[in-house]
């Protein structure tokens, strides 16, 4: 396998009832991608297109094709990932492995979503869609639902008294507002306090409005092209060291690792297998916090804390820019936002700009990253990981 | 038959079970796991040696929620609270927890013992016809 890189992204702001189209903010981020790459859209040989819902949001299926079209990339492959909230990062992946196979040279991989369009009775109903339609459904499940009976068993498992367990997890979301201020794209630039986090309405207990991130339209886009073509075109191109990715059955399935997620746990060893590091080596990492419980229980899979200790992580501040391992410097899907089809190639942008040094203007740099993590979960149960690299 | 491969429980069977209050699951027959709900093949050692066979429809709460939002078409239904069940074969399922306030649910609902009932949710646009699922009430 040929090594690839990352040579350039485009984001959109992340917000509440976008005026512009799933496809106009798709092209966006796309063209903003390829410039910035020093590419023309003729350049770009195949599109990798991460998007959950437009069919019910929009009524529009097929996007990459019309995205192709759109901007320009007349007649070229133009695939779409379905894996709910890791869509785009499932798409760089596969992006990686047709670069790295020599099939093409230069790809886009991208993601857009427009969830705020369907309104919240649909959007929760849309998003249960990503647990079991046979049996769980019926239950009313519901996303936050299944993060919530995660943090009663975690509270359990782990004996911490359930009082203690909210008040780390608020500590959690108040984090990402600290540095969802900072980024200029985030749906959310207000900082919160634990005491707003334990008094908000309760979604589903334990877990308060604001251990929930939102409902959020937008996009992101990357550049993947081979190193010898990427060391022509930028001289601060960001390597794949390592990939994985993992799927799970339904919820209740996951009996024997609950609250652990045994893909992720699968997904992270394929990825740090391949780079040859391990978590002692991640400087940095976007990890998928669409609730607060699930940074706690991602960051123990990853192997940046034991089980059931995580959450001293987020009390001591090692997470922050000068911790042990800075989590979410993004704001996180929890204050930056989290359009589902786009956040994979959110955070995957996010670590690219950590590694090539240029958050230093926003105030959320981490000095001296070499190495970066994206971590990505979809539905119950879909996981992708990607370990980037500086040079 | 169309496939060779065949569903030894469909989700059909299982509701049909259900609204007679019976659960069904599927033994396996080389290595006695209960797999319920049910799958293709045996969610212990991925056999099809399977057969189907009536549990008990008795377990322990291992986790739940009361839920406050509800999807489209179900509002009415909310606050509801959801448990997740480790029945005495093993297995875990979802379902609905009755004789609770929802308002009131905490973490001594924790090892709760129940027994099962079932209630039909009668679909939405998107889920090509009706579900059953469980509903459980204390036992202990």
């Amino acid at each position: 396998m040929r090594r690839v890189a990352i040579i350039g992204g485009g984001h959109t702001d992340f917000v509440f009832n976008s005026p512009k189209s799933g496809m106009e903010l798709l092209a966006e981020a796309s063209m903003d991608a390829i410039t910035k790459s020093n590419l023309k859209p003729k350049d770009i040989q195949a599109i990798y297109c991460g998007n959950v819902l437009g069919d019910f949001s929009e009524g529009q299926g097929m996007i990459q094709s019309y995205l192709a079209d759109d901007i320009g990339c007349f007649n070229v492959p133009a695939s779409r990932f379905e894996g709910a909230c890791a869509s785009a990062t499932m798409a760089i992946r596969d992006a990686f492995m047709w670069v790295a196979s020599g099939y093409y040279d230069i790809v886009l991989a991208c993601g857009t979503e427009k969830a705020t369009a369907m309104g919240t009775p649909l959007a929760t109903r849309t998003f249960a869609m990503f647990s079991d339609g046979r049996y769980e459904y019926p239950s009313g499940i519901s996303f936050p639902g299944i993060f919530a009976m995660l943090t009663h068993l975690y509270a359990n498992r782990h004996n911490i008294p359930l009082k203690k367990l909210k008040e780390m997890l608020a500590l959690v979301s108040v984090q990402s507002h600290s540095y969802g201020v900072k980024n200029p794209h985030a749906q959310f630039k207000k900082e919160i306090t634990v005491e707003q986090v334990l008094r908000g309405f309760m979604v589903s207990t334990p877990l308060q409005l604001l251990d929930c991130c939102p409902f959020s339209d937008g996009a992101a886009a990357l550049v993947l092209a081979s190193e010898d073509v990427a060391k022509k075109l930028t001289d601060k191109p960001v390597y794949f060291a390592g990939v994985g990715q993992a799927s799970s059955g339904k919820l209740s399935a996951q009996y024997k690792y609950l609250p652990r997620l045994r893909a992720r746990e699968v997904a992270v060893k394929q990825s740090y297998d391949m780079a040859g590091l391990g978590p002692k080596d991640i400087d940095v990492c976007e990890l998928h916090d669409c609730f607060s419980i699930a940074s706690l229980i991602a960051a123990e899979s990853l192997g940046f804390a034991d089980f059931g200790k995580s959450g001293e992580l987020w009390e001591k501040g090692e997470t922050r820019i000068g911790g042990k391992i800075p989590i979410n410097i993004s704001g996180g899907l929890k204050s930056k936002g989290h359009p589902i089809g786009a956040t994979g190639a959110s955070q995957t942008y996010d670590i690219v700009r950590q590694l090539r040094g240029e958050l230093v203007d926003e105030g959320r740099q981490v000095e001296g990253a070499k190495v970066g993590m994206v971590d990505t979960l979809g539905g119950d149960g879909v996981i992708v990981n990607l370990i980037l690299k500086a040079d | 038959m169309s496939t060779t491969s065949e569903y030894k429980l469909t989700h059909k069977a299982y509701y049909d079970g259900l609204k007679k209050s019976k659960l069904l699951g599927l033994k396996c027959n080389d290595c006695s796991t209960i797999t319920c709900p049910p799958k293709m093949t045996c969610q212990e050692c991925t056999g099809t040696n399977l057969e189907v066979t009536e549990l008990g429809g008795k377990g322990k709460i291992v986790t739940f929620t009361t839920s406050n939002v509800a999807p489209l078409g179900r509002e009415v239904e909310a606050p509801y609270t959801i448990v997740l069940v480790e029945l005495d074969e093993g297995a875990w399922i979802m379902g609905n927890l009755i004789d609770i306030d929802p308002a009131k649910v905490g973490m001594e609902l924790i090892g709760r013992k129940v027994k099962l009932g079932f209630k039909v949710f009668p679909g939405d646009l998107y889920s090509a016809g009706e579900g059953v699922r469980p509903l459980f009430s204390f036992a202990d």
